[in-house]
């Protein structure tokens, strides 16, 4: 069924040279292998687990973007516009928590990491498949124990909780600290599971240098989970212990210090940062290749900024401080460290474009997004370089410059890896494809809405508006309505994504065991892969995105080939 | 070059609001260069992308495409390209930040607080106020501050100045403010409710207006009294007993004159003691009585001879260009609170510089 005939140069722009009724749908494959309630909420399989992760995170990044709506809306007018100011710094809490520990942590590793590290190292499924459903359920209850908590007690501390605000503010905080404690446990699980199986259950063939670059980034990110939450469940029982029994670590009143949170705090969450974007960098490392049918260039440079970044990322958290008071050594110190996380960047950055060289390249909707990425990411990461240059910062710290920056990498790139990747693997996924029209128009809505939202934002940032404001003198105004503008536009690429997205998932033409012809290994296997993701053992003879003659013509990756 | 540097088109073309310092001008200056770099390389490389786009379009699905490595030179280049021109920035921008981490040693000292949610200010010589600080232009001005309750940032978006306002810890930063005119003070740290109206009001002023303003203020001191009672200053006034002890052990008071109750019980000192000094009663060799006040502290400090207390003799030296006013009353200050009846400092209230009048 992999060979069925297709004419080969009848798809010189749109890739998928699929025909509906070319390929039957798989009889058996893990979403039909039990169809309980009870076989998908206590299931093993890694993909399940993925599609449970990837329900919770939908839903969470539904509710992150209603919320940013709000505040949008809200300033639209210098003054109150819809809602009042306890409501508005809600919101923009909750906007944050939700954003980043229940969607942008999660996302990638824990739905494309879980459902694709196994196929693509040739494993059955990971190291410890239960603690893959224990992680589960930690980030479920978790998360909810955070929202229930942020709405309940009404937090309005900001995602960043700094003391003393946060241990004299009237609004509860205990919930969503202990719902942040929780879901740490399950991101450390998770890291120590991919560690273990990336370690231990590569199949024969697959060596460390063969290892798609997608792995390489969800190691490092599983090191830096491993080693940096510990801390941020440190500093939340801290708070908690602060706030509920009146320890005085943090608050000056009772001989603590403030900025020891910040330190603490920092030294989980700009890692934290890399947990979110490594992850979508290893999504690009994927798509690039697969889209231009050209070997990663540079594989081991990739591979190695990926480690690199993990490793320089942890020392680089004392730039969030520049204001705070710190010296001017510590200053410079982390300033320098943090330009290297950009060195590595750049390293990246050159090298994806390098693929391009000499590649064979389809312009489909993943390959737009990477198009949009490496925008985000190069102009994103140029200024984060500018926010270290320590003076420049100290215009720019705590306004909207640095929300626009941070938006750019965090959302601009991590959410353009992350569709990027579900549209690369969605085929793979649910074994059927989506329509590609639809898929280019959303591209371009949210690319554009992206940039309008906060290229607005980078200029008010300029212009001194600070974060988290309520209200704001007038002279801002005209750059806020423009910012609200795109994030409608950007709202609206999100629900077509959705409607399009979903039709497929039941009505979408059946995909076949490779629509794109990458030779990424996870193609190896039908799609939707078995419950043991593999009926044929395959032989790993080429590495990754080897799109050479005698590699296309290797009869062990049968399904590569679409003649 | 420099002309392209400080372009004000390149700064409208940015919204950065107009440049009110001598920190603003330097600053811009390497955002430009930033900027103007970023914009580069972001333009390079998406023009290499696009161009490989069209040069490498795919013609038939099942191409095949050569294996490509880079060579050592382009790993050498992604690696010291980028790391050089980050340095350079660095190197720029790190010169600015510790020329303002160091303010200049003749810079005005300026006492701010922020509390929720509003900002005050207070000059050691002179008046206070709520939500309006007058500085003087092209003069150095350094502000030291300090917040009541929780983290406050203390932003002035023309002067490109900010620096965070802690809790229970002096802060400090300056600026020398370039033209007069009114610029807007925001707060940029997160504070609750109503952060986002925490404002403030810099005036700058001429020098020589702003010399005329202060003495205006100092006239009018007691006439502003309640401003000057808001029990929110007492903790930067409780600071100058800090400044007087300073001043008070940097100039060698504490060899003649002693601090301490139990000392005061059983040895004599070269000089009266200071403990329990204010608004005693106190003889003096010409056989009068008189009352301890600021006004004789203040006396005694400039022309010690003129009334010495019965039992000491005439050899204090006189301090008359020695001190300065606000060091002057910062000790008598620091004398005010040296009370044996109480185990810590006695938080000052109310105006302490109408007595420094000659």
């Amino acid at each position: 069924m992999s060979s069925s005939a297709s004419s080969p140069s009848a798809s010189a722009l749109s890739a998928p040279a699929i025909v509906p009724g070319d390929y039957v749908f798989p009889e058996h494959h893990y979403l039909n292998n039990g169809t309980t309630v009870r076989s998908w909420l206590l299931t093993l399989d890694h993909k399940r687990i993925a599609l449970l992760y990837m329900s919770v995170v939908m839903v969470s990044f539904l509710l992150g973007g209603i919320f940013a709506m709000v505040i949008r809306i809200e300033l639209l007018t210098p003054g109150p516009t819809i809602i009042e100011a306890l409501t508005y710094n809600r919101m923009f809490t909750l906007h944050g928590v939700v954003m980043i520990f229940l969607f942008m942590i999660p996302a990638i590793p824990a739905v494309f990491g879980n459902f694709f590290l196994p196929i693509m190292i040739g494993a059955k499924d990971v190291a410890f498949p239960r603690w893959n459903l224990v992680s589960f359920y930690l980030y479920f209850f978790g998360a909810i124990l955070a929202v229930w908590g942020m709405v309940n007690g009404g937090t309005d501390t900001g995602w960043t909780f700094y003391t003393p605000y946060s241990t004299t503010t009237a609004q509860g905080v205990l919930p969503v600290l202990l719902g942040v404690f929780v879901i740490g446990f399950s991101s450390i699980l998770t890291g120590l599971n991919f560690i273990v199986t990336i370690h231990t259950l590569r199949a024969p063939g697959i060596t460390w240098f063969k290892l798609p670059l997608f792995i390489w980034a969800i190691y490092g990110t599983a090191i830096i989970q491993v080693l940096a939450t510990p801390v941020i469940g440190l500093v939340a029982l801290l708070l908690c212990a602060e706030s509920a029994f009146g320890f005085g670590f943090f608050d000056p009143a009772r001989g603590g210090d403030p900025v020891l949170f910040q330190h603490l705090f920092w030294f989980y969450s700009h890692p934290a940062v890399y947990i979110m974007v490594l992850p979508a960098m290893g999504v690009i490392s994927e798509t690039v290749a697969a889209y231009s049918r050209k070997n990663v260039f540079g594989y081991g440079m990739i591979a190695a900024s990926s480690l690199g970044i993990a490793f320089v990322g942890f020392f680089a958290w004392g730039h969030h401080l520049f204001t705070s008071g710190q010296s001017a050594f510590d200053a410079g110190a982390f300033a320098v460290i943090s330009m290297l996380v950009g060195v590595f960047t750049a390293i990246k950055v050159f090298n994806w474009v390098g693929t391009l060289y000499k590649g064979a390249i389809a312009f489909t909707a993943p390959f737009a997004y990477i198009c949009g990425f490496l925008f985000f990411l190069v102009f994103g990461g140029m200024t984060g370089v500018a926010l270290a240059t320590v003076s420049l910062d100290i215009h720019w710290q705590d306004t909207y410059f640095v929300i626009a920056h941070f938006h750019f990498i965090m959302v601009g790139a991590v959410i353009m890896g992350f569709l990027a990747g579900l549209h690369y693997w969605f085929p793979k996924m649910f074994g059927r494809t989506y329509h590609e029209g639809w898929a280019l128009v959303s591209a371009a809505l949210i690319v554009l809405g992206f940039n309008a939202t906060f290229i607005p934002q980078f200029l008010l940032g300029n212009a001194g508006m600070p974060r988290r404001y309520y209200e704001y003198p007038e002279r801002f105004q005209a750059l806020n309505v423009a910012s609200t503008a795109g994030a409608s536009l950007l709202a609206f690429g999100f629900v077509i994504i959705a409607i399009y997205l979903g039709f497929a998932l039941f009505y979408g033409p059946v995909a076949g065991p490779n629509p794109w012809g990458s030779r990424g290994y996870e193609w190896m296997t039908p799609s939707p892969p078995p419950t043991e993701n593999f009926d044929v053992t395959p032989s790993y003879v080429h590495p990754p995105h080897d799109y050479t003659d005698e590699a296309v013509d290797d009869p062990g990756f049968a399904h590569a080939r679409t003649t | 070059m420099n002309d392209l540097l400080n372009n004000d088109l390149l700064r409208r073309m940015l919204f950065l609001p107009e440049q009110a310092s001598t920190f603003a001008v330097s600053v811009d200056r390497l955002h430009y260069f930033v900027i103007t770099t970023t914009m580069v390389a972001s333009s390079v490389v998406g023009a290499a992308a696009v161009y490989f786009f069209f040069r490498f379009r795919r013609i038939s699905a099942t191409q095949t495409t050569p294996f490509v490595h880079p060579t050592v030179g382009f790993e050498v280049a992604v690696v010291s390209v980028p790391l050089a021109v980050f340095l350079l920035w660095f190197v720029i921008g790190f010169g600015d930040y510790a020329k303002l981490a160091n303010p200049p040693p003749d810079a005005m000292d300026v006492y701010v607080m922020g509390k929720q949610w509003m900002w005050k200010f207070a000059y050691p010589d002179g008046p206070n106020s709520v939500g309006v600080l007058h500085v003087p232009a092209n003069r150095p001005v350094r502000l030291l501050m300090t917040s009541r309750d929780v983290i406050h940032s203390f932003f002035i978006p023309a002067f490109r100045l900010k620096q965070d306002v802690l809790p229970n810890r002096y802060t400090e930063t300056w600026f020398q403010a370039t033209k007069p005119g009114r610029y807007q003070v925001l707060c940029a740290e997160y504070c609750g409710t109503q952060h986002s109206k925490m404002w403030a009001t810099v005036i700058v002023l001429a020098p020589e207006a702003f010399d005329a303003w202060l003495k205006e203020q100092q006239r009018g001191l007691v006439a502003r009294a309640d401003i000057l009672a808001d029990p929110d200053m007492v903790s930067i006034q409780g600071n100058l007993v800090e400044q007087g002890k300073r001043v008070a052990m940097d100039q060698g008071c504490m060899r003649c004159h002693s601090i301490n109750k139990a000392v005061n019980d059983t040895e004599r000192h070269i000089g009266p003691t200071w403990v329990d000094l204010y608004q005693r009663p106190t003889k003096l060799t010409s056989g009068a009585t008189i009352i301890a006040d600021e006004a004789y502290l203040t006396e005694s400090m400039m022309e010690p001879n003129i009334k010495i207390v019965s039992g000491y003799q005439p050899i204090m030296p006189s301090y008359q260009g020695k001190l300065s006013g606000p060091d002057a009353a910062a000790v008598v200050e620091y004398i005010k609170s040296l009370r044996s009846d109480s185990s810590e400092l006695q938080p000052v209230k109310g105006p302490v510089y109408e007595q420094l009048r000659q």
